[in-house]
């Protein structure tokens, strides 16, 4: 059986290139980035140990069509750090915190990323290989009165809460 | 007095909507930045329902892995079985025969109505029409009876194995559809008359919540969402899969992109789907519905007969390697791929019928005794209820996946709920929220 059309052609980009790589894509008319993942494969020993994946798709708004698809993929690790494109494609905001959520990928721009499905006191990123599947987390328990030390309560400006 | 008047309306507040909201569902929190009821600046949290669908699958063989994929979208776990069930094939390289292929799709399409009279229904409940939720949800539940007579559960459904499907259709379940078809159609057409042109409806949903089709691009929109905003995109016509390609339906897309476009849009969606089952189950064709184990005689008994000759045997016959390839068979089948006999497990009546059955089952799901895959990587999506449901899978030739990426098609709108909120109503989060169809399940995975 013939690979997916669904998943395109393959392209490696250099992680320190990530942004400009990916904004030449857009420009070629990948307007929707599908999907952004990552792979780590620190078990097979490979390094760098993380394989964040970018796909992309050129949609045809007035008729629909999926008029092709690329699938980007970058070799990164604690050294090799990407640039974000939530500028190219605002759906990269989320994924980008679900990578560094799960993963730990950081992005060289977004110093302050939240995590997207975690809370803020979780130890560790859940995905990566060395994290062991039955681990345990310590128990966080209520927050004292102190609302500024509470991440959780803090999503919007501090100041906004009249107090 | 005038100065501080206006001071007070310049002045935002914080409201803190859900997760213990019953229009949140329970799952979803929204931090709103709020000027009067003006909408100023919203936070979406999310992962309150966070199982780690993909931590587990990573632990599981290839085939257990589909149980987990039901509490994906649980109000359409069919879809959910069978987009994986596909990926895992699409890396295996094996066929599903057509018939199994026809059952696949005519599962997915009664999901999908589920999917869409949950969505409509519920939406509609929220706005005040309870009516219409009692109206909808008594068809789906005809769709649940039918549902739990084609897999055995209502929602647990794990109806697809790698290579085909649990079982064949029941008897008679085409002139069961029928008469649910019946009962469908009707709910769909009185809650079309009590909704459609209901002035405090319209109100509500027409103009609210409008997203412009390059906005729903560029946030990766996908599904009835996407279409509402004029945008055919539909994985079943752009990656025809299963048999998508023989059935006539068409596609249903909006206007202007709002909450209004998206419940017309679901609303015609629901008869299309009707529609794709009718066909499939007037060309559905007799035949094997899963790949089935042949008959297995040791690998050097059929070198043997090839030697000989006997070139009928060769094709008749499956070879018997060691599973784990760690025994004697080792040296000489270093690079033998597992058979399509050892990917699908046994019927369930061969399971619990006769001694052979069962321990093919027992060694099929007993760990780093499954199917191998080589190493490879995939990518396969379905059109789900909310729109492109992926799986990028990876194996490192073992019995399971190494990394199981799922693509949860309404993350995307989530993540732009932002955009749809600010500056509206608190009211009309309501409505925006409704028609994004925020499965959790799916969501936070």
């Amino acid at each position: 059986m013939s690979d997916s059309p669904l998943r395109g052609e393959r392209r490696d980009l250099p992680a320190a290139e990530n942004h400009a790589a990916l904004a030449r894509l857009r420009a070629e008319g990948y307007n929707m980035l599908v999907d952004m993942t990552c792979v780590d494969y620190q078990a097979q020993g490979k390094t760098p140990r993380f394989d964040v994946i970018y796909r992309l798709m050129r949609l045809d708004a007035a008729t629909g069509d999926d008029l092709g698809r690329v699938e980007a993929h970058c070799a990164v690790d604690e050294l090799r750090v990407l640039r974000s494109v939530k500028d190219i494609w605002p759906a990269a905001d989320w994924l980008e915190r679900e990578s560094w959520d799960m993963f730990g990928v950081k992005f060289a721009d977004r110093p302050g990323i939240k995590r997207l499905l975690m809370y803020e006191e979780f130890a560790g990123h859940a995905l990566r290989k060395d994290y062991p599947i039955a681990k345990r987390q310590p128990l966080i328990g209520p927050k004292s009165g102190d609302k500024a030390d509470s991440p959780s309560f803090n999503i919007l400006k501090p100041t906004i809460t009249g107090e | 007095m005038m100065s501080d008047t206006s001071e007070r309306s310049q002045k935002t507040y914080m409201l803190n909507m859900g997760p213990a909201h019953p229009a949140m569902h329970g799952v979803v929190r929204l931090v709103l930045e709020l000027q009067g009821e003006r909408i100023v600046d919203v936070d979406t949290e999310i992962g309150y329902l966070h199982r780690a669908f993909e931590k587990h699958a990573e632990n599981e063989t290839w085939n257990n892995v589909v149980p987990w994929t039901d509490r994906l979208n649980y109000v359409s776990p069919l879809i959910n079985n069978v987009g994986y069930a596909m990926a895992v094939e699409r890396l295996a390289g094996i066929d599903v025969p057509e018939r199994g292929q026809y059952i696949r799709v005519i599962a997915c399409e009664i999901s999908r109505i589920t999917d869409h009279l949950t969505c409509v229904g519920a939406g509609a409940m929220e706005l005040g029409a309870f009516t219409v939720f009692l109206y909808l949800i008594k068809a789906r539940e005809y769709l649940y009876q039918l549902v739990d007579n084609l897999t055995g559960a209502r929602i647990t459904t794990a109806f697809t194995r790698v290579g085909g499907v649990k079982g064949d259709l029941p008897a008679d379940f085409a002139e069961k559809f029928a008469a649910i078809a019946k009962e469908i159609r009707t709910a769909v057409a009185e809650s079309d008359k009590l909704l459609t042109r209901n002035r405090i409806f319209m109100d509500r949903m027409e103009g609210t919540g409008i997203m412009s089709p390059a906005d729903a691009i560029a946030y990766g929109i996908t599904g009835p969402f996407l279409r509402s905003t004029g945008v055919a995109y539909d994985v079943r016509r752009a990656h025809p899969y299963g048999v998508y390609g023989k059935l006539d339906f068409e596609i249903p897309v909006g206007t202007t992109g709002d909450n209004y476009d998206r419940y017309l849009c679901r609303m015609a969606e629901i008869e299309q789907s009707l529609r794709l089952v009718e066909q499939c189950l007037a060309q559905i064709p007799e035949g094997k519905h899963s790949l089935e184990p042949k008959e297995i005689k040791y690998a050097y008994e059929i070198q043997d007969a090839g030697k000989h000759g006997d070139t009928a045997l060769l094709a008749k016959y499956a070879a018997k390697v060691d599973q784990t390839l760690a025994g004697m068979s080792k040296d000489d089948q270093p690079n033998t791929r597992v058979l399509d006999r050892k990917i699908t497990l046994p019927a369930k009546e061969t399971t619990y019928g006769s001694i052979e059955g069962l321990m093919n089952h027992f060694e099929l799901v007993m760990w780093s005794w499954g199917v191998k895959i080589p190493p490879s990587e995939t990518y396969f999506a379905v059109e789900g209820g909310n729109g492109e449901l992926g799986f990028h899978i990876v194996s490192d030739g073992g019995d399971g996946p190494y990394r199981v990426r799922c693509r949860p098609p309404c993350l995307f709108p989530m993540a732009a709920l932002k955009k749809l909120l600010i500056g509206g109503q608190i009211a009309d989060i309501i409505p925006t929220f409704g028609s994004v169809n925020m499965i959790a399940g799916e969501l936070d995975r």
